[in-house]
């Protein structure tokens, strides 16, 4: 079943437009990376599916499960379960990452009509979480990114991603900045939320992260499009020919 | 002039105020002189306005117009709804002292535990003997009128090196609707003593009313003074508050004043720093909404000199709410290596809320470290987008950033408990936004 269909989505940006008219489906249990030189539109795709301000939709729809994700809040799309995985997560100082955590999750279930985890149940999973995904505690008071480096902003990315247990994770550049050993500790907690009621859209500039995380479809975008689709192979082909092939397919 | 200043908004005389209230007010004849003479200042002055440089930013005229009569002593109703205001916001373990529109109320105080370790009197008491409390040096109609029309407050004398071990929370508790309470207090506290004082301004069941009040502190050498004034007064409310506080050596006094009530306040601040080596924070909240307005004014005097001073303010405003800040810093010739900085940081939360800050430095000596600075804006978007990005609604995303910024200021508080307190009136703040 389709999880997610961008149908022919024209999106602007201060008068500009940057995507062209761009289709994606991605259906329940399947992994997608996306592919593509720098500016070609990937962050501001994944920005309009969580619904992010200051992007003009002039054409197309999105769906999410069937429903029109643009006409929702991004805090209802995230209770829905879209996830997106920061390029560039932001720091918020004064607000410690355990209360946000805890807020972020129990404002998701309590707009699914879940009840609200109590502070130990809560702690509990947190906990696990963090020791799968071998964060430190101590990162976990401090405030909301404050000082993290830029692998472990990421990992952090990975361990919401893990807690609020979403059914489209969107990774946009997850493996940039992560050292070898926690790219394959953060993949690993990538593909044990892999399941087949669960889809994954990792966007990348490098095959290497393919080789954990392996894709079932591989997209190129090129100039706000989605110009080529096809297996795992296709990355390899990127990797040895780059992208001008493609520069005129756009 | 005289006349014109001398009439209310409905043309009844000011003096009928004092006239109505003289023989409610208590203290001995010269007492009573004593007290004629302020209202006559205040007479003279009438309520400030916009023409006054202090008073620039809060015009009592236009915001207050009149002084409401004296408050009735209240009935066994309205003390049974101060008993429950006090329930509702003692702090554990803390002495408590009350005052119900501006009277103190023993019953639902702790007199006796706090007399192991403090002197107390009420004011009504000294001024059986003498007006001293009555004077403060006052060219300043508000100050004046409330030397005239204090009715009680607390006196409180902690002695050379007693540690309090438990603080002392003064509440002052509103229940007559459309009347006026004037209380004014005494704070000493004795060399190397350590004391933390909270004062709290709530209403039981009260709204229209108006709140005066003075304190004046003094803090003797090497002491150790935490001073918190939690001012949450109904809606509709009145509260202009005169802190006259003299500092000695070597001390340190920790000084947190929140808003978080009142459609018309001002707390005006004099701190004097008179012994060198001491250390001075003062921290400021001003959680304001609807049409609130909320100034705080305070003046730091750096008298001598080797003292360093901390004011950390923060502002949150909301709707078309309006937020005042003064902070003047006086460094006199003779304080040298003075260290005085000052921060003021407004949030504005509508596009129609109004932040005046005017931070101030008056510099008499050449040798000192002194700066401050000042900022408005509004909530960051990108933070607040990857908070609702992450499952919180828009008000609760903002809830969480408006903690975070006024938490700079609430952190300045050691006490576990008592930060606790001071976060909760914050978030019922938060709750009560539209
Ligand atoms: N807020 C903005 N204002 C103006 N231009 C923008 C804005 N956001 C994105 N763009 C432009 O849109 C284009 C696509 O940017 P986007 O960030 O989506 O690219 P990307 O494919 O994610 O690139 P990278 O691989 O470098 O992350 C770029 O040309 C960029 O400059
Ligand atoms: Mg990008």
């Amino acid at each position: 079943m389709a999880l997610l269909e961008v149908k022919d989505l024209k999106v602007r940006v201060e008068e500009r437009e940057i995507l062209h008219g761009l289709t994606l489906t991605v259906n329940e249990g399947e992994i997608h990376a996306i592919m593509g030189p720098n500016g070609s539109g990937k962050s501001t795709l994944s920005h309009v599916i969580a619904g992010k301000p200051g992007y003009e939709v002039t054409d197309g729809q999105i769906l999410f499960k069937g429903e029109d994700l643009l006409e929702m809040a991004p805090n209802e799309r995230s209770a829905k379960g879209v996830f997106l995985a920061f390029q560039y997560p932001v720091e918020i100082p004064g607000v410690a990452t355990m209360t946000f955590l805890r807020t972020a999750l129990n404002a998701q279930r309590k707009a699914r009509g879940e009840s609200e985890y109590s502070t130990p149940d809560f702690l509990k999973k947190v906990r696990e979480v963090s020791k799968s995904l071998n964060i430190p505690q101590d990162m976990l008071k401090r405030g909301v990114n404050v000082g993290f480096s830029g692998g472990e902003k990421k990992r952090n990315e990975v361990l919401q991603m893990a807690l609020f247990e979403p059914s489209l994770c969107i990774l946009d550049e997850m493996d940039s900045g992560l050292d070898i050993d926690a790219l394959r500790i953060a993949a690993d907690g990538v593909n044990a939320l892999h399941s087949p009621k669960r889809a994954m859209v990792v966007i990348t500039h490098y095959q290497r992260l393919l080789n954990y995380i392996v894709p079932d479809i591989v997209h190129v975008m090129s100039k706000g499009r989605v110009v080529k689709s096809g297996g795992k192979e296709l990355a390899l082909e990127l990797e040895a020919s780059g992208y001008a092939q493609f520069e005129d397919a756009a | 002039m005289n006349v014109a200043v001398a009439k209310t908004g409905n043309g009844r005389a000011v003096s009928d105020l004092f006239a109505s209230a003289e023989g409610r007010l208590p203290g001995s004849p010269s007492v009573i002189a004593a007290r004629r003479e302020a209202f006559e200042t205040y007479e003279r002055l009438g309520l400030p306005h916009r023409r006054i440089e202090e008073w620039k930013y809060t015009d009592l005229r236009a915001l207050v117009g009149e002084v409401l009569p004296l408050a009735a002593a209240p009935d066994a109703a309205a003390l049974k709804r101060a008993a429950d205001a006090v329930k509702a916001h003692a702090i554990a373990g803390a002495r408590k002292l009350v005052l119900v529109d501006g009277v103190f109320a023993a019953d639902l105080s702790d007199v006796k535990a706090l007399a192991a370790e403090a002197g107390f009197r009420t004011l009504r008491e000294t001024l059986e003997k003498d007006a001293g409390l009555l004077k403060t040096a006052a060219t300043d109609a508000v100050i004046a009128l409330n030397a005239a029309m204090a009715t009680d407050g607390v006196v409180l004398g902690i002695a050379d090196g007693v540690q309090l071990s438990a603080p002392i929370q003064i509440i002052h508790i509103a229940t007559a609707p459309s009347a006026s309470a004037f209380s004014r207090s005494q704070i000493v506290v004795g060399k190397g003593a350590r004391a933390t004082i909270i004062e709290n301004f709530v209403a039981a069941g009260a709204s229209a009313y108006q709140v005066s009040d003075a304190v004046l502190v003094t803090v003797g050498d090497n002491a150790d003074v935490a001073h918190i004034r939690l001012m949450d007064d109904a809606p509709d409310a009145v509260n202009i508050t005169s802190q006259f506080v003299t500092v000695g050596a070597n001390t340190k006094l920790n000084v947190f004043n929140m808003t978080t009530g009142a459609a018309v306040s001002r707390l005006q601040g004099f701190i004097t720093l008179a012994g060198e080596g001491s250390e001075l924070s003062v921290n400021g909240v001003n959680l304001l909404q609807k049409t609130e307005h909320g100034d705080t004014t305070l003046v730091v005097d750096h008298a001598v000199p080797n003292c360093v001073s901390r004011e950390v303010f923060r502002a949150v405003i909301d709707d078309r709410a309006h937020s005042v800040f003064q902070g003047r810093i006086i460094v006199r010739p003779d304080a040298q290596k003075t260290d005085g900085k000052m921060m003021i940081r407004a949030l504005l939360l509508s596009d129609e809320a109004e932040a005046d800050n005017k931070p101030e430095l008056e510099i008499f000596a050449d040798d000192v470290s002194c700066g401050h600075g000042a900022t408005a804006g509004a909530l960051d978007d990108t933070l607040l987008f990857y908070l609702k990005a992450r499952g919180l609604p828009e008000k609760q995303a903002q809830a969480l950033l408006i903690q975070a910024f006024v938490g700079e200021a609430i952190e300045q508080i050691a006490d576990d408990d008592l930060r606790e307190h001071v976060i909760g009136i914050a978030e019922r703040w938060l709750e009560r936004r539209s």
